[in-house]
C-alpha cells in the first residue's frame, strides 16, 4: 500500500525501524506513526467499541477522535495516529477502556 | 498516559503560549517573538504546520504572496523565519498536547507521558478545526476516513489509503483530496454531493472531469457495508426537497469512504476557559466571540485561524498576526502598532472580499450580535 511513484511528491523515508503488532513484525519507517506504519501492513481495525465491539479505525489522522486508541509498550490509550513509531515497540490491540500504570 | 506521584510539575512561565502551530499559531508566535514577547508554541504533532503539511495543491487562497505557491511549503518559511528571528525568545514544544486550561490561567500539558503545567501570562488558542461526521448505517467501519485523514496518509506518509474510493462532498476539499488521490494512484469511483450543484471552484471540478471521475450532485450515501472494514457503498439520488428517491440506489465496490462535508472548529478548550462563544452556521459551529483584537470574552485569551471559524489558510495567517500582534502589545511589546495592524486589516479586508467572501462576512455579523457564556 506504499506509494513508490508521485508525479509531484518526493517521499524521503527514514531508516527501516522494526516493531510488532500482537506480536506479530511489522516494518514502518523512521519518521512516520504508528498508525501510518500499520496501515501501510494492511492492518485496518485499530480497535473496538467498548458496549458493541464494533471495529473501529484509523479516522481523522490528528488526535482528535480515539478511534486508534492502543496499547503501547503497555500504556493504554495510545493515540497511535499521532504517535511516532519506534524500534522495538510493542503495540497492542487494546481492550475495553484499556488501564492507568502506577509508576513508582 | 503514566501517572506518577511526580507527574504534575511546574514547568515554566512564559509571557505568551500559543496552542497549535499550524498556519494561524505559526504566524501569531512569528508576529508575537517580532514585537519582543517571549513565546511558547505548543502542538500535538510531531510536525509544524498543521492541515498544511499534507495539502501538496497549489492553494485556493486569493491572497497574492501564497495563491502560486503549495500549501505544504508554507509552514516551512514560517518556521524558518520562527528560528531566525524567534532566537531565545520562542520555544516549541512538539508532540505535546494541552490537556486542559485551569481559570488561574495555567495550561495543563502532556509530553512524553508527563502531565506538566504552563504559566503563560496570555494564551492564543489556535487549535484549528475537525472534519464533521455524516450519520448513515456503517460510518464507524474502518475504512471510513475524514479528508485530512486520507491527505495525511497519502501525502505525508506515502501510503494509500485503499484501492477504490467514494468522496462525499464536492465542495473545494473533496475535488482536491479526490484529483490528489488520483496522483497517488487509487481509483476513486465517484464524487457524490448532496446538493443540486458543485460547490468548489470550477478549475478544480474541470480537472475531476478530465481524468473521468463522475460528480454525482443530488445524491447522498444510505449505507456502507461490510463486515470487518468497509467492502461497499449504497448510494442513491435525492429530490430537491433532499428526500431519497426510493429505487435510484446504487451499490459502488469501494473499500474506502472519505468523507469531505466541511470542518467543525476545535472549541473544547476555548468552552472549557469559559469564553463565551455562539453558533454560527457560516462559520461552522460554535465559535469564540472575539473583538477586532481577537480578544474572547475572557481579556488573557485570543483566539485565530480555524478554531475561530472555517475559513482558509490565508486569512487564518492573517488573524493569527493580529492575535499574536495584541496579545504582546497587552504585555507592552507596542512597536509600530498603529502600521501593523492597519496592514493586517487591509489584508484582511481584502480576502473577505467579494462573492467568496460573502458567507465569512455574514457569520462575522452574526457572531457580533448574539453570545452564550458555557
Ligand atoms: C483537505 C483540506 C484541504 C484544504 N485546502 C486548502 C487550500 O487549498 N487553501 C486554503 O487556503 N485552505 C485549505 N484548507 C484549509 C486550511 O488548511 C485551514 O484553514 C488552515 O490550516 C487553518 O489553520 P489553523 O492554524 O487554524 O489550523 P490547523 O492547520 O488545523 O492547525 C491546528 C494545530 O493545532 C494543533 N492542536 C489542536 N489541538 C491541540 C491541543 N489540544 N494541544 C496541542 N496542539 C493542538 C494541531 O495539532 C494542529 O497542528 C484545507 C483543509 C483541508 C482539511
Amino acid at each position: 500500500m506504499r506509494i513508490t511513484e508521485h508525479p509531484i511528491i518526493e517521499f524521503r523515508r527514514g531508516n527501516p525501524v522494526s516493531f510488532t503488532f500482537d506480536g506479530n513484525p511489522v516494518t514502518g519507517y523512521e519518521g512516520e506513526t504508528i498508525a501510518a506504519a500499520l496501515h501501510a501492513a494492511g492492518v485496518r481495525v485499530l480497535s473496538h467499541s467498548y458496549k458493541h465491539k464494533r471495529p473501529r479505525g484509523f479516522f481523522c489522522a490528528i488526535g482528535n477522535c480515539s478511534s486508534c486508541l492502543m496499547k503501547v509498550n503497555g500504556v493504554s490509550n495510545v493515540r497511535i495516529c499521532i504517535t511516532p513509531v519506534k524500534e522495538g515497540d510493542l503495540v497492542e490491540m487494546q481492550q475495553g477502556r484499556g488501564e492507568l500504570v502506577a509508576q513508582d | 498516559m503514566r501517572c506518577s506521584r511526580e507527574g504534575v510539575s511546574l514547568l515554566r512561565k512564559t509571557e505568551i503560549a500559543v496552542v497549535g502551530g499550524g498556519p494561524a499559531g505559526l504566524s501569531a508566535a512569528l508576529t508575537a517573538v517580532r514585537q519582543g514577547a517571549n513565546v511558547t508554541l505548543v502542538d500535538r504533532d510531531p510536525i509544524l504546520g498543521g492541515q498544511l503539511v499534507k495539502q501538496t495543491h497549489m492553494f485556493f487562497g486569493s491572497k497574492r504572496q501564497y495563491a502560486a505557491i503549495r500549501g505544504i511549503d508554507i509552514p516551512a518559511e514560517l518556521i524558518a523565519a520562527l528560528e531566525k528571528e524567534g532566537g531565545d525568545r520562542i520555544n516549541m514544544l512538539l508532540d505535546t498536547t494541552v490537556l486542559g486550561y485551569y481559570d488561574d490561567g495555567s495550561l495543563l500539558i502532556e509530553k512524553d507521558e508527563q502531565a506538566r503545567v504552563l504559566y503563560p501570562e496570555r494564551v492564543i488558542f489556535a487549535t484549528g478545526a475537525a472534519e464533521k461526521m455524516l450519520p448513515f448505517p456503517g460510518n464507524d467501519l474502518p475504512g471510513v476516513y475524514g479528508a485530512g485523514a486520507v491527505q495525511t496518509l497519502m501525502n505525508v506518509y506515502g501510503i494509500k489509503p485503499g484501492n477504490r474510493v467514494l468522496m462525499i462532498g464536492a465542495g473545494n476539499i473533496g475535488l482536491i483530496v479526490s484529483y490528489q488521490l488520483v496522483q497517488a494512484g487509487v481509483e476513486v469511483a465517484a464524487i457524490i454531493e448532496g446538493a443540486p450543484k458543485i460547490g468548489g471552484y470550477l478549475v478544480h471540478a474541470s480537472k475531476i472531469r478530465r481524468a473521468g471521475i463522475p460528480i454525482l450532485t443530488s445524491h447522498t450515501i444510505v449505507e456502507a457495508k461490510g463486515a470487518e472494514s468497509v467492502e461497499g457503498a449504497v448510494i442513491c439520488k435525492l429530490d430537491e426537497n433532499w428526500n431519497s428517491i426510493p429505487g435510484t440506489e446504487q451499490t459502488l465496490d469501494v473499500d474506502v469512504i472519505c468523507l469531505a462535508v466541511g470542518l467543525s472548529p476545535l472549541t473544547e478548550l476555548v468552552w472549557q476557559a469559559c469564553c463565551e462563544q455562539v453558533y454560527v452556521p457560516e462559520l461552522g459551529g460554535y465559535v469564540p466571540k472575539r473583538n477586532e483584537r481577537m480578544q474572547t470574552s475572557l481579556p488573557n485569551i485570543y483566539v485565530a485561524g480555524d478554531v475561530a471559524g472555517i475559513e482558509e489558510a490565508s486569512s487564518a495567517m492573517i488573524c493569527g498576526k493580529i492575535a499574536g500582534l495584541y496579545a504582546a502589545d497587552d504585555l507592552g511589546y507596542s512597536n509600530n502598532m498603529e502600521q501593523l495592524s492597519a496592514e493586517f486589516n487591509r489584508e484582511l479586508n481584502e480576502l473577505r472580499a467579494g462573492e467568496a467572501g460573502a458567507k465569512i462576512r455574514q457569520g462575522l455579523e452574526k457572531l457580533s450580535g448574539g453570545g452564550r457564556v458555557c
